[in-house]
């Protein structure tokens, strides 16, 4: 009973997401970006269990939907949930600069092909910002219209996603060939550069929370957790 | 000894041939230099001469590749690599985008081989000492000019430390001093043992750094030759290509009646 209802959720935020939140200096981003992510999820939530959800207690109701207090209780235990997720990505997502992390995770052993995969993914979005944009001044250059009316905009994206997408895809090319003549391909393993330290306390800490994990996971199939009503 | 004998190549998809009866040998120690027009079909003979067309890429060879006597044929990309290196012109492609130092992406290569931690590190400080990249070596690859990028790609392909390496415009976003590192690099490593195939439309670099000069056009070897000898070939000029200053300089002066030997001795005179 400690772990979950309201009170699990709420001491992870409380004392785990605000105060890591507080020394990183995002807790006022973290709350806004929280709330902005959450806001639709918890609005359906509370319309779709207070009022579709059978009880006995009935609050009040509106027309034929009745408000139960079961369903306040249902709602307000999702929600709890809802913001202690949130607000957990949402400070991963702060704090931690995914490139960054994705080379210091092959640093300390990931396939360099999930990396690859991983940090081709996270770029391949801002690479295509940023080749349509020098695409779309070499167009303008050239007369192109690309500002003005909604007509006038439309008319201008069509000539840049011919260049954009085969560009991207030579480029996507020379890359990959760039890597076989560096033997990515090769199988078997490979020596790591790096030795990072790993403290006593964050070897404890990592155990802790695994320990925590599957503790929590047991407690729940052997019923020791509440689950929601 | 890397060895091209009667190859022709065409792309996957195209109609044509894109190189026809190739023949051309690469010694051990030797620099080679490519040049011909544009669509000549010289980045092609670089990825023929790497293998990895159509290894990687698809496409239909006839002829052979050899490596060191062994066919290339049948070998796969990591093992090609393990021998011969082909370096490209944009040096954003060159980048892993995996690697985040200059250090690392240079590592990169002979991590993949699978090197003991002290052998991975002593081939990318030699490759780095080659290139003067001390400067650069915690710098993220990724915040690097295109010049620095550029040399940061050579030094990846280096530190592979292979028998044969084949460059396509390496110096395209050099600066004269980039360039000249550059030639100084591959010099050095010529006189190693290794082979160099260099496609480059600065003929002033591969004028004072090959020893043999081959013109491609339409796909086809038209000259090739020792480097002096073709770059005085009066033909170039029909094919687009232009020759070296010294070359330029020299009939400019032969034009007005100096002995080119008279300006040879001058110019050497000058350079002391």
């Amino acid at each position: 009973m400690l772990i979950g209802g309201y009170l699990g959720p709420l001491a992870i935020v409380l004392l785990g997401v605000v105060p890591a939140a507080a020394i990183a200096g995002v807790a006022p981003r973290l709350l806004r970006i929280s709330l902005l992510l959450t806001l639709p999820i918890a609005i359906s939530v509370v319309l779709v269990s207070v009022f579709t959800r059978a009880g006995s207690h009935v609050l009040f109701n509106i027309g034929p939907f009745d408000a139960t207090a079961e369903g306040v209780d249902f709602a307000g235990q999702t929600l709890v949930r809802l913001l202690a997720i949130s607000t957990s990505i949402g400070l991963f997502g702060l704090t931690t600069e995914p490139r960054s992390f994705v080379l210091d995770l092959e640093r300390r052993g990931l396939s360099p092909r999930f990396a690859f995969v991983a940090l081709a993914t996270l770029e391949a979005v801002p690479a295509m910002v940023e080749r349509a944009g020098v695409i779309s001044s070499a167009q303008r250059a050239r007369g192109l219209d690309t500002e003005g009316s909604v007509r006038a905009r439309l008319r201008g994206v069509l000539p840049l996603v011919g260049p954009v997408i085969l560009s991207s895809l030579t480029e996507v090319e020379e890359r990959s060939l760039a890597l076989e003549v560096r033997a990515f391909g090769r199988p078997g393993r490979r020596h790591l550069l790096w030795q990072i330290p790993d403290s006593g306390v964050q070897l404890a800490v990592r155990a802790a929370l695994l320990l925590a994990l599957l503790g929590s996971i047991v407690a729940r199939i052997t019923g020791s957790f509440p689950s929601l009503p | 000894m890397l060895e091209l004998r009667s190859v022709s190549y065409r792309y996957a998809g195209y109609a044509t041939e894109v190189l026809h009866e190739v023949d051309l040998r690469l010694s051990d120690g030797e620099i080679v230099g490519l040049v011909g027009p544009n669509e000549a079909g010289k980045s092609t003979l670089c990825l023929v001469a790497s293998g990895l067309a159509p290894a990687s890429i698809g496409g239909s060879l006839s002829g052979t590749l050899t490596l060191d006597g062994t066919p290339a044929a049948g070998l796969a990309t990591h093992q090609l690599a393990e021998r011969v290196v082909v370096g490209f012109q944009n040096p954003n492609t060159q980048r892993s985008g995996i690697a985040a130092t200059v250090f690392e992406e240079i590592a990169l290569g002979p991590m993949n081989l699978g090197l003991a931690v002290e052998d991975t590190v002593a081939r990318t400080r030699e490759a780095i000492a080659r290139l003067k990249l001390d400067h650069l070596v915690l710098r993220d690859p990724t915040r690097l000019s295109g010049g620095q990028a550029q040399l940061v790609g050579i030094a990846s392909l280096l530190a592979m430390r292979p028998r044969h390496v084949i460059l396509d415009e390496p110096t395209a976003q050099l600066d004269p001093a980039g360039t000249r590192l550059v030639g100084e690099a591959l010099r050095s490593l010529a006189g190693t043992g290794t082979s160099l195939l260099i496609a480059e439309h600065k003929t002033d670099l591969l004028d004072g750094l090959c020893t043999r000069i081959v013109v491609i056009d339409g796909g086809r070897i038209v000259l090739d030759g020792p480097t002096s000898e073709v770059f005085d070939d009066r033909r170039l000029a029909g094919l687009g290509i232009e020759p070296p200053a010294r070359v330029r300089l020299g009939r400019l002066l032969g034009s007005r009646g100096v002995d080119p030997a008279v300006m040879a001795g001058a110019l050497t005179d000058s350079a002391r």
